[in-house]
């Protein structure tokens, strides 16, 4: 029997949390991003504690998370950025499926490491589907809860557990990815229009050290603090701008690393736009996304250069963790 | 008189004034009320302010405007 008063009211809403599943493949070519968290596995992980099926809907935290007060009991397990969860202030684990009780506060400490926890609860968050997802895509005002971050004083339906959830269960750290630290690198496949840029910026892209911005969210992650890169001298073909980084408008894919100017690359992520006039050094090979989506602002990092074979090498290795988490939880 | 060592809520960049041209929130010395603004951290292509939840005076900053700052490092003392 559902419980209709199966919800959590939010008492404060961090910085920008979101409703989040895993995406809504699909009409990128119509201009819609997938969305879905950043970090893919770490939302896979805490839906499969609580019983979960992988793309059911719960909150992405960035950076500084929420207070929800619970009206029903419900199971929950938060992953991912490491931001200790806390029940009537009393610490939970991360990793971790924990009962929460009806009347409930759910709230968390500050930001330790990573940049985005998630937040799955059993039965999941239970908003309308569009286009066949629950995420939140902000900049176009759709899906998620009412189509932007939560606020205080929205009330949150969550859904009937139909799995089991795995409480108490932890999931061990050499499943987990850790959090980015100082010497991260970000895989990246050099591109069609790698020929642009001069041989000298070819080398400084990869050696040099890149930071993150401040600016870096959803749709693109901002760096900077490497040198300029130098375009090789051309006619600017017809459509293309007078900006030696303009280019004929082109596709843009997920992970595409765009550098307007030549100066500060963005790697596009989740809610990306689909096209546009600047020139892509290269694209961010999928293995590395959920990555990003746990970098801190300032984090130092360097891109490296890798070949398809290494980039679907890369992605059988990101793949195997999934599989040594089911069989974790298959056999705990 | 106690001393307690307010932390930064986010991560981002740390402002001491609302732009460039304008003056500091709060210097060294000043009475700080509830609510009072005592600097900005810039995330996301957003200003939140570091908004006082105590009162006191302020006695010292531990980061300079335009710092980079990370969760729960310290932003400045209080004495009440």
């Amino acid at each position: 029997m559902a419980d209709a008063a199966a919800m959590f009211e939010v008492v404060k809403p961090g910085l920008a949390t979101t409703v989040q599943d895993l995406g809504r493949p699909g009409y990128y070519h119509l201009g819609l991003p997938i969305s879905g968290a950043m970090d893919r596995f770490a939302l896979i992980a805490a839906n499969r504690l609580v019983g979960n099926a992988d793309g059911a809907a719960g909150l992405e935290a960035v950076f500084l998370g929420p207070v929800l007060k619970f009206s029903a009991d419900a199971v929950v397990a938060i992953t991912g950025a490491t931001m200790p969860p806390k029940l009537d202030g009393v610490e939970q684990p991360l990793w971790t499926a924990f009962a929460v009780s009806a009347g409930q506060e759910l709230s968390f400490g500050y930001l330790k490491a990573g940049a985005r926890a998630y937040v799955a609860i059993a039965g999941g968050i239970d908003v309308p589907e569009v286009h066949g997802s629950r995420s939140t895509y902000a900049l176009g005002g759709l899906g998620g809860y009412e189509g932007r971050a939560l606020r205080a004083g929205d009330a949150v339906k969550f859904g009937v557990s139909a799995g089991s959830p795995r409480l108490g269960v932890t999931i061990p750290e050499d499943i987990r990815r850790n959090a980015p630290q100082s010497g991260t690198v970000l895989r990246a496949m050099p591109g069609l229009y790698w020929h642009r840029i001069t041989e000298e910026s070819q080398g400084t892209f990869f050696e040099d050290e890149w930071k993150v911005a401040p600016e870096a969210d959803r749709i693109g992650y901002r760096f900077k603090g490497g040198r300029a890169l130098d375009f090789v001298p051309r006619e600017p073909p017809f459509g293309a701008g007078s900006d030696p980084s303009n280019i004929v408008d082109s596709c843009y894919p997920y992970g595409s690393i765009q550098v307007p100017g030549g100066t500060e690359p963005i790697v596009l992520h989740r809610d990306a736009v689909s096209g546009g006039g600047y020139f892509m050094v290269g694209t961010v090979i999928s293995a590395d996304m959920d990555l990003i989506g746990q970098l801190q602002p300032h984090q130092p990092v360097r891109f490296e250069s890798i070949d398809m074979d290494g980039a679907l090498a890369a992605r059988r290795e990101e793949k195997a963790r999934l599989n040594r988490l089911g069989e974790f939880l298959g056999s705990s | 008189m106690t001393k307690t060592t307010i932390e930064a809520p986010i991560p981002g960049t740390f402002y001491r004034a609302p732009s460039p041209e304008e003056p500091v929130f709060k210097n060294v010395g000043d009475a700080i009320a509830v609510g009072d603004t005592v600097g900005l951290i810039e995330v996301m292509k957003s200003f939140t302010p570091v908004v006082a939840e105590a009162a006191g005076t302020l006695v010292a900053f531990h980061v300079e405007n335009e710092d980079a700052v990370m969760a729960g490092q310290p932003l400045y003392d209080l004495e009440a």
